[in-house]
């Protein structure tokens, strides 16, 4: 599957400035953990009762999880569409997708308040079926397992483990890995569903898994192809051009279509006028409308003569399209009562920040030592 | 040749799981309703606005009896709780209308009949007491992911954001302090004018409705709490001409606990042919690896 594609280490010093840089914010976040850790999540974060859950969730868990959603979104390319010529994306995909699970991961056990009860996962009698976040932890848990397992081919390589035997675990890995960010992805839009006052009507909606699923694909193969065109200019190799040319046309399939749904579901269910009479967030959902828009009707005007330029700068607004979506539920949307307000803290960023700068170190470190970028001959 | 005699267990298991799952997908109903048969003998308050006057008696009773520390103003004199916050479980709030009208309103944890908390709760911390329907949080269990704030629609379960080893608090009818030692819970028991009754939901119904038809001039004709948002232990009367929204209450047809399961379980009802649909996909992966094989060992 995977090794139909030569891949190569990257060669350079690990060390270099922008590595530094990433040190720097990563060192400072875990001074301000070490607050959050004895004084409480109150002494770093401006969250409250009203608004019980601020950035870390909403982008480090849910953006950042559609952005881990690369490795995902590919593979239903190659896998279910059967069109392997993708596959040469397929193993940075990967490598961004556990990288950035795994720091999701970590987000969440800052965040939680009793983080050490966690274990209860493993216990059936503590298990809640009917609760959609019981899903969407087991699910994510589940899957960054799988994303690592889905790597060891790459860490085969280097050290010369017995791949025949890893074939196998991997082909097994390969097809959960499909389920299960169907599930998640889809429940992470759901777990607002309880939320429904709370949540402006213009975002609360029954059809909440099915958007967050169709942009979740389509953040996968964006943050895909700004992956490809980011390493390939960083470290000095072809673009991945015809490829890249393909994915860009799905991406305006996928952006159009969720567009469409978007406005059925206000029509069909009355809501249409609320995108004029809302105020605030009538701007925002016209923000989060255009994002999907322009990057769509670009791509599609320019289809004949894309260049890495055009697909670049298209793909990164559509993760902010993607991004946009998943904050004006989890928190522009989000209204408890015109008592409360959230606007994240200097520390609560700053520790989002270090996690961020944490993940891009271990990638900088791992195409360094495995070979998980396409090989330049191709 | 060790694993042909593995395969007819799996198949087993599969089997069982599958029919686990499809239990799974029916038992909640079945549960839901058992639980509505029984609600008329769960434990349950009657908080009759017209009545009230305010004096803060059950809010201070309950701190007391519950061990609540004062939520002190900047003179450090004055226990100034604005809202229910981890320092107050109960809070009586005043509300005053452009047009002159004024009412008190006591808030507290609701104790739904389907809670949205508790379907909410990853690791099932937040419980609802099947013979006495209160619904209450169990430290031993929770992760404080704080799903159960996010669920509730009124706004009760609060957190403790300044302590390195928080708590979710919330009002559980004095299940381990008053309610165990008295029979009733303390803030029932001081209201110095009966404005709020403690006893079991279907007596406070009747009680209630006869309030209204005695002095259909005097209150409101709706009891919040009877069917709203599923339906309610602690429930509400108000005066003639103020609406429960006024007061601050959520205008909730279902429970919102009703509306997320259905849809999820909706969704994984329908997603089972697809998930057969990948287990077969499994096999037509098969061939292709062993192109792959070829290709590489060539």
């Amino acid at each position: 599957m995977i090794q139909e594609s030569k891949y190569e280490v990257v060669r350079g010093k690990v060390i270099t400035r922008t590595f530094l840089m990433f040190t720097f914010f990563f060192l400072l976040s875990l001074i301000l953990l070490a607050v959050r850790f004895t004084k409480g999540l109150g002494a770093v974060t401006n969250l409250s009762d009203g608004y019980p859950w601020g950035i870390w969730i909403a982008y480090d868990v849910v953006v950042g999880s559609a952005l881990g959603c690369g490795g995902y979104a590919l593979a239903i390319l190659i896998y279910i569409l059967n069109k392997r010529e993708f596959s040469p994306l397929m193993r940075s995909a990967l490598l961004t997708s556990a990288l950035g699970y795994t720091m999701a991961g970590f987000a969440v056990i800052i965040d939680l308040g009793r983080y050490w009860n966690v274990y209860g996962f493993a216990l059936p009698n503590r298990w809640n079926l009917s609760s959609v976040l019981f899903e969407v932890a087991v699910c994510i848990m589940t899957y960054t397992l799988i994303l690592w397992i889905e790597l060891t081919p790459v860490i085969a390589e280097k050290t010369g483990w017995n791949r025949k035997k890893l074939e196998k675990i991997v082909m097994v890995a390969a097809v959960i890995g499909l389920i299960l960010p169907t599930m998640h992805q889809s429940s992470l839009g759901s777990i607002q569903i309880i939320s429904l006052k709370k949540l402006n009507p213009l975002w609360h909606s029954g059809f909440l898994p099915l958007f967050f699923l169709s942009s979740v694909i389509l953040m996968g193969y964006a943050v895909a192809s700004a992956e490809s065109l980011l390493s390939s200019l960083y470290f000095k190799r072809p673009f991945e051009m015809n490829l890249l040319k393909k994915l860009s046309i799905y991406m305006v399939y996928i952006g159009f279509g969720w567009i469409i749904l978007r406005f059925i579901e206000l029509i069909f269910w009355g809501k249409i006028s609320l995108v004029f009479t809302q105020g605030f967030y009538s701007f925002m959902f016209w923000l989060e409308v255009a994002l999907f828009f322009i990057p769509s009707y670009m791509l599609w005007k320019y289809r004949s003569q894309l260049s890495p330029r055009k697909i670049f700068v298209f793909s990164i607004i559509y993760l902010f399209a993607g991004a946009i979506y998943r904050f004006n539920v989890y928190l522009i949307g989000w209204n408890p009562g015109s008592n409360w307000v959230y606007f994240p803290s200097m520390s609560e960023t700053l520790i989002t920040i270090g996690i961020v700068s944490f993940e891009f170190m271990i990638y900088l470190i791992f195409v360094k030592t495995f070979p998980v970028l396409p090989a330049k001959e191709v | 040749m060790k694993e042909k005699p593995k395969n007819p267990d799996r198949r087993e298991f599969l089997k069982k799981g599958m029919a686990a799952a499809v239990g799974a997908a029916l038992f909640p109903g079945a549960v839901l309703a058992s639980e509505e048969e029984n609600s008329e003998e769960w434990y349950s308050m009657l908080y009759d606005s017209t009545k009230c006057i305010g004096c803060k008696s059950c809010s201070v009773a309950c701190k007391r009896v519950n061990h609540l520390p004062p939520e002190l103003e900047k003179d450090g004199i004055h226990d100034d709780a604005i809202d229910l916050s981890a320092k107050t479980k109960t809070i009586i709030k005043l509300y005053k209308s452009d047009d002159g009208r004024s009412a008190f309103v006591k808030r507290q944890c609701m104790h739904c009949l389907d809670p949205a908390c508790v379907s909410a709760c990853p690791v099932s911390a937040m419980r609802k007491d099947r013979t006495t329907g209160i619904v209450y949080w169990n430290g031993n269990r929770c992760i404080g992911c704080r799903y159960c704030m996010v669920a509730c629609p009124f706004e009760v379960p609060k957190f403790e954001w300044d302590k390195p080893i928080p708590h979710i608090v919330k009002c559980d009818l004095c299940k381990d302090t008053y309610l165990k030692e008295k029979g009733i819970t303390a803030c029932a028991d001081v209201c110095p004018t009966g404005a709020i009754i403690f006893g079991k939901r279907g007596d406070l119904l009747i009680e209630a409705k006869m309030r209204i038809k005695k002095n259909p001039e005097r209150y409101n004709p709706v009891i919040y709490g009877e069917y709203d948002g599923g339906g309610t232990s602690v429930m509400y009367l108000a005066s003639k001409g103020v609406s429960f929204q006024e007061l601050g209450f959520p205008r909730l047809e279902k429970s919102p606990a009703e509306i997320s399961e259905s849809i999820q379980h909706g969704i994984y009802e329908s997603l089972v042919p697809p998930f057969l649909a990948l287990g077969a996909l499994y096999f037509l992966l098969k061939p292709e690896k062993k192109e792959g094989k070829n290709d590489s060992g060539k």
